[in-house]
């Protein structure tokens, strides 16, 4: 197991985000996470790597306790992810952005070997013939790439990939999907959460449901396209009209 | 790329350094020494500040309480227990680099405008602490013993021996400004400066890497401290903390260009030069602060990343030497 999470909740104030998760995540799969709309899923994703303090419950990654690391840590052990909301270094170039995830990241290249990864990663990602510009010129498909980009340059064992789809025209998407397909043969485990829904039934192998911060359901893609409480997570009870009526007579 | 070609950067800001000293000594007037001691002084003050503001990207707004408290800790050791130039130096740097460390811990997770106002605030509180504080002379300050001067073969001897000193000062502060702007360490404070929460997803310990920036943005204005008062022959406290030249600090970093090398040394020099004719103009002599704060803001307005900033924007071919 390279991840595993054991009762995690994270409240703010009154709210609870995410409730009580408990789940085990096998090396080399791809896991999607979906849900509606404000279920969690982003918030998971901070807790996992650190950005936010959980409230309660443990989590393990590659065997070792990780429970209240801070998130430069959890890099430095090897966890990459990307932003939906992407966060790139503007005045740096494309280059020098990727070299940070290889300079820091679990490895902590020096300079001239992380320009090599950064150089690799940039041809492998697609942006190579960018890498002098400065990140701040790249359009919103390449800013995409460019999280990709530097998570993967810190060579990291699990990857957390959040709406890296969003936004993207469908050859895009179909593009995207196939660098992230190369990126599982390459050994790296990946979480994606993503809203994309023939995308992600596409591409994971095994797929997890929140809805209000509680995992509601876990199985394969068709499992879950056939899960009763999936479908009324994502649609409301389909049974409702039906028991109205009843009601009524 | 041969070896040296990768530090042609380096190659201007050595330059304009050397060219300085080669200056003063052809010329051999006092007076002109006296005046470049003020650009070498603007030209390390500048450099180091800019490690904390324009790699790091943290505003600090009063970053003369390094220089004010080197001064006083180094000026002590000398009147108070007679240590040399070379020792007192010493502690003036490390009391400098203590300070910034305890203050690094303290208030640089403050963000923004926040952090900003809480190093006003810190000026503020050394500058009443020293001028309260008895061994330190409160508010009379300290003067020292004319015949400390002796040791270096006299007064004017010791005058002329701070120019080279300090010119050796500040070519550390350029040197360690590049070695950091170069290194791995500073692709991280660049890292932090532009999105500083990525930086840490990325694995960047930003609060290390924040304080050790702010520690080495530090050292050198405390050093500097200790010579300058040395020269100066007493300290008060209103000489040691003054707000404003926290602010002409602030405006040779930008003026130059933020988060460069050459930049802050540009803007010192220039700043300094302007500075002096203001000085000595009849229209300006009374109201050059106001051309500081008025030039800040045409800067910040039009050319943010300031004149090697925009050189280097405009002029991509030249960036492997104005670095």
């Amino acid at each position: 197991m390279i991840l595993q999470v054991r009762g995690v909740t994270k409240q703010f104030g009154g709210l609870t985000a995410v409730s009580n998760v408990t789940y085990d995540l096998p090396e080399g799969q791809i896991l999607g996470l979906i849900g509606p709309n404000g279920a969690g899923k982003t918030t998971l994703f901070n807790v996992i790597n650190g950005v936010y303090p959980i409230t309660s419950g443990q989590y393990f990654f590659r065997g070792q306790d990780i429970t209240g690391l801070k998130t430069y840590h959890m890099a430095r052990l090897g966890l990459a992810r990307t932003h939906q909301i992407v966060k790139p270094l503007n005045e740096l170039t494309v280059r020098e952005n990727a070299m940070v995830g290889a300079c820091f990241g679990h490895q902590g290249h020096n300079l001239s070997r992380a320009a090599q990864i950064a150089d690799e990663v940039l041809e492998f990602v697609g942006l190579a013939t960018r890498a002098d510009q400065l990140a701040g010129n790249l359009n919103v498909a390449q800013k995409k790439r460019l999280e990709m980009a530097r998570a993967l340059a810190s060579r990291p064992y699990l990857l957390l990939l959040d709406e890296v789809l969003a936004g993207l025209n469908p050859s895009e998407i179909s593009a995207m999907l196939e660098t992230i397909r190369q990126i599982q043969v390459q050994g790296v485990t990946i979480i994606m959460i993503e809203h994309v829904m023939h995308a992600i039934m596409n591409v994971s192998e095994r797929i997890i449901v929140l809805n209000f911060g509680e995992l509601i359901a876990e199985g394969t893609p068709e499992e879950i396209a056939n899960n009763e409480q999936v479908i009324k997570a994502y649609l409301g009870d389909p049974k409702l009209a039906e028991r109205l009526l009843r009601q009524e007579n | 790329m041969k070896n040296w070609q990768k530090h042609l950067g380096l190659l201007i800001p050595l330059l304009v350094i050397v060219g300085i000293v080669v200056g003063v000594r052809l010329t051999d007037k006092p007076a002109t020494r006296e005046m470049f001691f003020t650009v070498l002084k603007a030209i390390a003050l500048a450099s180091s500040l800019n490690i904390i503001l324009g790699y790091t990207g943290y505003v600090s707004f009063a970053h003369i309480v390094f220089f004010g408290i080197g001064g006083y800790v180094g000026f002590y050791f000398m009147s108070v227990h007679g240590w040399s130039l070379w020792l007192a130096m010493l502690m003036g740097g490390l009391a400098a680099g203590v300070l910034a460390f305890l203050l690094g811990r303290a208030i640089l997770h403050l963000r923004g405008a926040y952090f900003a106002l809480a190093t006003i605030g810190v000026n503020a509180a050394v500058q009443a602490f020293i001028t309260n504080f008895k061994p330190f002379g409160g508010p009379i300050g300290m003067t020292l013993n004319f015949k400390i001067y002796q040791q270096y073969g006299g007064a004017a001897q010791a005058l002329e021996m701070s120019f080279y000193v300090l010119a050796a000062l500040t070519l550390g502060v350029v040197v360690l400004s590049y070695a950091i702007r170069m290194s791995k360490f500073g692709l991280g404070l660049l890292a932090i400066r532009e999105d500083e929460d990525a930086a840490e997803v990325m694995g960047v310990i930003a609060p290390n890497a924040k304080t050790w920036a702010y520690v080495f943005s530090a050292i050198f204005p405390g050093i500097i401290g200790t010579l300058f008062f040395f020269k100066n022959g007493n300290i008060e406290p209103h000489d040691a903390f003054p707000l404003a030249s926290s602010i002409e600090m602030i405006v040779m970093v930008m003026l130059g260009g933020q988060g460069t090398v050459l930049g802050p040394i540009l803007g010192a020099t220039v700043y300094q030069r302007m500075r002096g004719s203001l000085l000595t103009s009849t229209i300006f002599k009374n109201i050059q602060l106001s051309v500081a704060g008025a030039l800040l803001l045409l800067i910040v307005l039009f050319v943010p990343a300031g004149a090697i900033g925009w050189l280097r924007y405009r002029f991509p071919v030249l960036r492997r030497v104005l670095q």
